[in-house]
């Protein structure tokens, strides 16, 4: 299908113009946000920070407000959706729209909020909202997160008290499917962990069908003192998706936020992740796996600010990149002066299974304290063919090696997840998607 | 079994391989002795199907297939097992699930049902015992943080677990103390028998004291310079290579053609 090029602005202005004003506090950040991006339009390649994805196509494409509910049965997909164990807490979003009747919000353990936006106001928990939405993610400095922020009329929040330990995950899925139409969702999450509290937040991104939609998802996580959190974005959008999200989290003095970012497909997906280690001791690791093959286009942009002294982070991101695929990962750290003892290690895996397949890896470091540890590595390689050879040698076939070699490659991320069962089951989605023909063949 | 038929091989562009004849019958040990670069990896190497290698002349029977065909794979699947001079470490991939696939992938090539998980864990923890090794290893990456002695000892528990007909050594017993040597011999001898054959490439005699062949043989230059009984291997433990040159090589063609072999 082609389209004639669009003006963004005017576009998005007009869908505006179809959602019902909201009361006052958010209708006045939702207009701001609106004018926001009508100014700055998409980011092009000239800026530093997009000057390997190129925005043009999703720009040219009038994405809809989703109008229809999808034509599958929601239902059934979630229940055979491996991650999702029954009876967990989970708040379901589907073309934009909450469903009630799909989500299990009631199953929240020790008084933890897990709700839509609005289902909140109703419940007493409305101050919570007000409260932080905006706060963490900028909506002046960032075109994707004004759009989103343009058309923010629920979302899902969660809450966890101080001190409570969640010992099940928590769900968060946005599920999509466009019918003939093009359709664009603007998905928006809130996570807060209390001081000294456990929990695990899963964010699923799943697309249904192969129709063209344009999902732009930003969640702002907040982790109080010593609490600890371990947040995933799973990205599973469909064939011609566009997946941009941004994730933005601020942590407490001895906080852990682990993150688990995973890229499982769309044709185009570039994914920003920030946190700022605010005050003194907080800790972040952050992994990132990223498939992609045929012609795909994924994009990693992580940002950790060291802001006070004693910070610790850890990432690690590895791709895997097959066809005519392109992958880019720009990871940079921070260190602010007073972020004295500070500890940063970065690393950047990368496999390519094609000639034509090619990532562009980026460390960005910007150190302004003097006593500080960093290191960066980043690394492009083939599949060791020593390695093949070995298993081969053992009667191996050389289809099902290569396969074996590029899961154990991709297992660096997953076996590091700390919950048994949500281990278990991402590293069954992982090698599903890899045992697929097009990983396999080429060489 | 194995008939190697006047050999040939090139590493890029040397010529490692000049002329190799040899016939191995199911049930024997051959011994492959020789001093560094004389081409006695590279023979296992071919054997076993290693990419890099190229044959440009000669010709390898294998139950009288001819092997030089056969992608690695369907040699493994057909029974031929090279025990790494230097194991591959494969992160991200367990040493039972390795050997499981391994297994399975030659059962099922034979028509063979896969063995399950528990039926599989059995018989590798069977094995493991037999040469010592720690079950601990089993659950770890293949090979990954392995000392030299346990990268070893897990090529000699592949073998065991799958069964090869002929089995290749690629100088296994090197950097190996008398303990794990000892080790090592009893998994090759538990494999002996007349339906087996076991070529054992290696530098030292010490090996041989284990593992007694019926047949050794000296490589040099890439060309098999002599052929004996076990005593072969005494007598270069004493004397060294320094007595084996082109012209004892060509002399030991002469007496084979006067012998009529």
């Amino acid at each position: 299908m082609t389209y004639r090029m669009l003006d963004p602005s005017a576009h998005y202005r007009s869908c505006f113009g179809l959602v019902p004003p909201d009361d006052g506090w958010l209708e006045r950040i939702r207009r701001e946000a609106l004018e926001r991006f009508a100014e700055s339009g998409f980011p092009t390649t000239r800026q530093e920070d997009w000057k390997y994805t190129n925005t043009a196509p999703l720009a040219k494409i009038p994405f809809r407000m989703p109008s229809q509910a999808p034509e599958s049965d929601v239902k059934a997909l979630l229940a055979a959706y491996p991650l999702l164990a029954p009876g967990d807490a989970a708040i379901v979003f589907v073309n934009g729209r909450y469903r009630a009747d799909l989500s299990n919000a009631a199953h929240a353990q020790e008084r933890a909020v897990v709700s839509s936006f609005r289902a909140a106001r109703q419940d007493g928990h409305r101050g919570l909202v007000a409260e932080h939405l905006t706060r963490y993610a900028s909506y002046t400095a960032r075109p994707f997160v004004a759009l989103n922020t343009a058309f923010v009329t629920d979302g899902a929040l969660v809450s966890i008290p101080e001190q409570a330990t969640i010992e099940r995950p928590i769900h968060l899925i946005f599920l999509t499917e466009p019918g003939a139409e093009p359709i664009f969702c603007q998905p928006r999450a809130l996570i807060l962990a209390g001081a000294g509290s456990r929990a695990s937040v899963l964010e699923h991104h799943l697309g249904e069908g192969d129709g063209e939609y344009f999902s732009n998802s930003v969640s702002e996580i907040a982790l109080g003192d010593r609490a600890q959190l371990d947040h995933f974005h799973v990205a599973r959008p469909g064939a011609r998706a566009f997946h941009v999200s941004t994730v933005q989290a601020r942590q407490g003095r001895e906080s852990v936020l682990r993150s688990y970012s995973l890229s499982l497909g769309g044709r185009l997906v570039r994914n920003d992740l920030d946190t700022v280690l605010a005050e003194e001791g907080a800790q972040c690791a952050l992994s990132g796996l990223y498939l992609a093959a045929g012609s795909q286009h994924v994009d990693n942009h992580t940002t950790i600010e060291h802001a006070a002294p004693n910070s610790t982070s850890e990432e690690l991101y590895s791709g895997v990149l097959g066809g005519r695929a392109t992958g880019v990962f720009n990871g940079k750290v921070i260190v602010r002066p007073e972020a004295q003892k500070t500890s940063a290690r970065q690393k950047n895996r990368n496999l390519l299974l094609s000639n034509d397949a090619a990532v562009n890896s980026k460390p960005q470091l910007e150190i302004f304290a003097d006593d500080v540890r960093c290191t960066h590595a980043a690394t492009v390689g083939r599949i060791d063919e020593d390695a093949l050879f070995y298993l081969r040698s053992r009667g191996v076939a050389i289809a099902a090696a290569r396969q074996l070699l590029i899961r154990a490659f991709a297992s660096e991320i997953t076996s590091g997840i700390q919950e048994r069962e949500v281990k278990a089951a991402l590293t069954e989605v992982v090698s599903e998607i890899l045992s697929s023909d097009e990983w396999v063949e080429e060489r | 079994m194995l008939e190697i038929r006047n050999l040939h091989a090139k590493v890029g562009e040397q010529e490692i391989l000049r002329g190799i004849d040899l016939e191995v019958r199911a049930g024997e040990v051959h011994a492959i002795m020789g001093p560094n670069g004389s081409g006695k990896s590279t023979l296992a190497n071919v054997l076993a199907g290693r990419e890099g290698y190229e044959v440009t002349a000669g010709s390898v029977l294998y139950q009288g297939e001819n092997l030089l065909e056969l992608a690695p794979e369907e040699r493994a699947r057909r029974g031929i097992f090279l025990a790494f001079q230097y194991p591959v470490e494969i992160p991200g991939i367990s040493n039972t699930y390795f050997l499981k696939a391994a297994l399975n992938a030659i059962r099922k090539s034979r028509g063979l049902p896969e063995l399950d998980a528990i039926e599989f864990l059995q018989l590798v923890r069977e094995k493991a015992k037999l040469v010592e090794m720690d079950e601990a290893l089993l659950n770890r990456a293949v090979n990954e943080g392995f000392s030299g002695g346990e990268k070893k000892r897990n090529e000699i528990l592949q073998m065991a677990v799958l069964e090869p007909k002929l089995a290749i050594l690629d100088e296994t017993d090197s950097g190996l103390d008398i303990d794990a040597l000892k080790i090592v011999a009893r998994g090759v001898n538990s494999l002996r028998d007349k339906e087996r054959a076991v070529i054992l490439v290696t530098h030292y005699q010490r090996l041989l004291d284990y593992i007694v062949p019926d047949r050794v043989h000296v490589l040099f230059e890439g060309r098999i310079a002599r052929s004996g009984g076990k005593e072969l291997a005494l007598e270069l433990e004493r004397e060294g290579y320094a007595g084996i040159d082109e012209r004892g090589a060509e002399r030991e063609l002469k007496e084979r053609e006067v012998c009529g072999r």
